[in-house]
């Protein structure tokens, strides 16, 4: 049986920073939202109902084959402190880890696959993987659907689709979530035009952590807003051949201009961000995330040799409180946690 | 006499008034309930009759709360959580929602996309009814574009999938 300590020391798959478009494609993400029949949705269930739909739904997840081993979370029973891990590593909504009641969340297959129980519907399920890789994604999703679906009964309406709480997501239920990495759009003062372009295209973008989140560190996720009235395939290949290439374009195109027309300035911004990461005896994990964003940038444009990758990837996962704390093994407070956090940096890129 | 709308026999005679004109209607029960949203039910008394009429030419029957008989949310408990509170209530607030869902999603009012293999309980194959369902849209916009020779082949398709 997996323990959720399992997860904490390595890096969670959509931080791997290995897949196609990675200097740019942070993440694919895509979720299923299902209700099963015979439950009203979770606003109008009971507290019995809730619990009876929790250990049924846990015990056909356990069941149904979706990979050989499944980590099952009882988030009603779990330390804050491992539901904000769970938030970090983006495998349950902040929403998910607050909320009352039986709740859970299974993860599967190194993290690539989620499913959170009870959550605004009876079931999220949600596939993340690195890089561009929405197609691989789908695949893998619609599978686990099928076999879920093979010992489940689906809300299933023959006009409008699968039935979700919010009629938002109603049709396919599903949401296409890209996450991308546009520092030098920032720097340049275009990323205002992706958002007026995305919001003509009827996309959403937001923040690291989605829904009612603010973009640190330059850090966008672009998403659909309908579900209805358009096939899964047709959803995602408009994400796959418009949207995203047409962004990562912009970004390369402000890369481009940022090292042919203002080196001493982009350089400036790496080498600053490099030496506050490696000085700093206290640091709070905003800013870090901002410097890890202008060096990971710094990287991806050869400015700086001497850090790899995974090294920063492995940075912007485990300076995050949760993931501090659990590896110290023990609560801290704010200003512990900046030092603690400032130290370990140093310690990984070797600072002073 | 017969249904204005049918060859039925009118049970239902309206008379309103519209642009300060007279205008009479003969419906039988059918069409009253489809057209004018007067639920009719015979030997119904005339108070409950009369309450009905006013309930659905005043909009009056949403805020007096009459919600979904299986999880008693109401319209407006809807419309203030945004949530809504179980299947059944797409049923039920079918026509409300349907503008709201266009909005929502570039007016679209239909699914396409996935459809699940089986619906467990009730044992119908759910792909086949959601293929019969696209399948007569389709046949009535053949029919409506005067596109026969479509229509032809789609009828076709229908009895092949209705005899499956």
């Amino acid at each position: 049986m997996m323990k959720i300590n399992d997860l904490t020391s390595r890096a969670g798959e959509w931080l791997r920073g290995n897949g196609p478009m990675s200097e740019i494609v942070i993440s694919s993400r895509i979720r299923l939202a299902r209700n099963v029949c015979g439950f009203p949705f979770l606003t109008r269930c009971s507290r019995h109902q809730r619990q009876q739909l929790e250990s049924s739904v846990r015990e056909t997840i356990l069941g149904a084959n979706i990979a050989p081993q499944v980590l099952y979370v009882d988030l009603e029973a779990a330390p804050e402190v491992d539901r904000n891990l769970l938030v970090e590593r983006h495998l349950i909504s902040k929403p998910h880890a607050v909320a009352e009641g039986a709740r859970g969340v299974a993860v599967a297959e190194n993290e690539t696959i989620s499913i959170m129980v009870n959550e605004e519907d009876h079931l999220r399920i949600q596939v993340l993987r690195s890089g561009l890789q929405l197609e691989e994604a789908w695949e893998q999703i619609n599978k686990v659907d099928d076999q879920l679906e093979s010992q489940l009964d689906w809300a299933f309406h023959t006009r409008f689709g699968y039935l979700t709480a919010c009629p938002t997501n109603v049709g396919t239920g599903i949401r296409v979530s890209v996450m991308l990495h546009l520092p030098a759009l920032k720097l340049t003062s275009e990323i205002e035009k992706v958002f007026r372009a995305a919001k003509e295209m009827r996309l959403a973008v937001r923040g690291l952590y989605g829904e009612g989140t603010e973009a640190t560190g330059d850090f966008y996720q672009i998403s659909n807003q309908s579900t209805l009235g358009k096939s899964e395939d047709d959803i995602i290949s408009d994400f796959k051949h418009v949207v995203i290439p047409k962004i990562i374009e912009y970004e390369h195109i402000a890369r481009r201009t940022l090292l042919s027309d203002k080196t001493v300035a982009l350089d400036d911004k790496v080498a600053r961000a490099l030496g506050v990461l490696r000085s700093a005896r206290l640091i709070a994990s905003e800013e870090t995330l901002l410097l890890l964003s202008h060096l990971r940038m710094g990287v991806h444009m050869g400015r700086v040799k001497d850090i790899d990758m995974r090294t920063i990837n492995e940075l912007f996962l485990l300076t995050q409180p949760a993931h501090l704390q659990k590896l110290h093994g023990r609560k801290l407070d704010g200003d512990m946690r900046r030092a603690i956090r400032a130290d370990y940096i140093r310690q990984r890129l070797g600072g002073n | 006499m017969k249904c204005d709308n049918c060859n039925k026999n009118a049970t239902v005679h309206l008379t309103e008034v519209q642009g300060g004109k007279r205008v009479e209607k003969h419906l039988c029960e059918q069409c009253a309930q489809q057209a004018e949203g007067i639920p009719v039910k015979s030997n119904m008394p005339i108070n409950e009759l009369l309450t009905n009429f006013v309930m659905a030419h005043s909009g009056l029957q949403k805020e007096a709360g009459t919600g979904c008989e299986q999880c008693g949310i109401t319209w407006t408990e809807f419309r203030q959580s945004g949530l809504l509170g179980c299947q059944h209530d797409y049923t039920v607030f079918e026509k409300d929602l349907t503008p709201l869902l266009q909005r929502a999603h570039e007016n679209a009012t239909h699914h396409l996309g996935k459809v699940p293999a089986r619906r467990g309980g009730s044992g119908v194959p759910m792909k086949r009814q959601v293929d019969l369902a696209r399948l007569r849209k389709e046949l009535a916009k053949a029919v409506e574009g005067e596109d026969y020779e479509r229509a032809a082949k789609l009828r076709d398709q229908i009895r092949q999938a209705e005899a499956s």
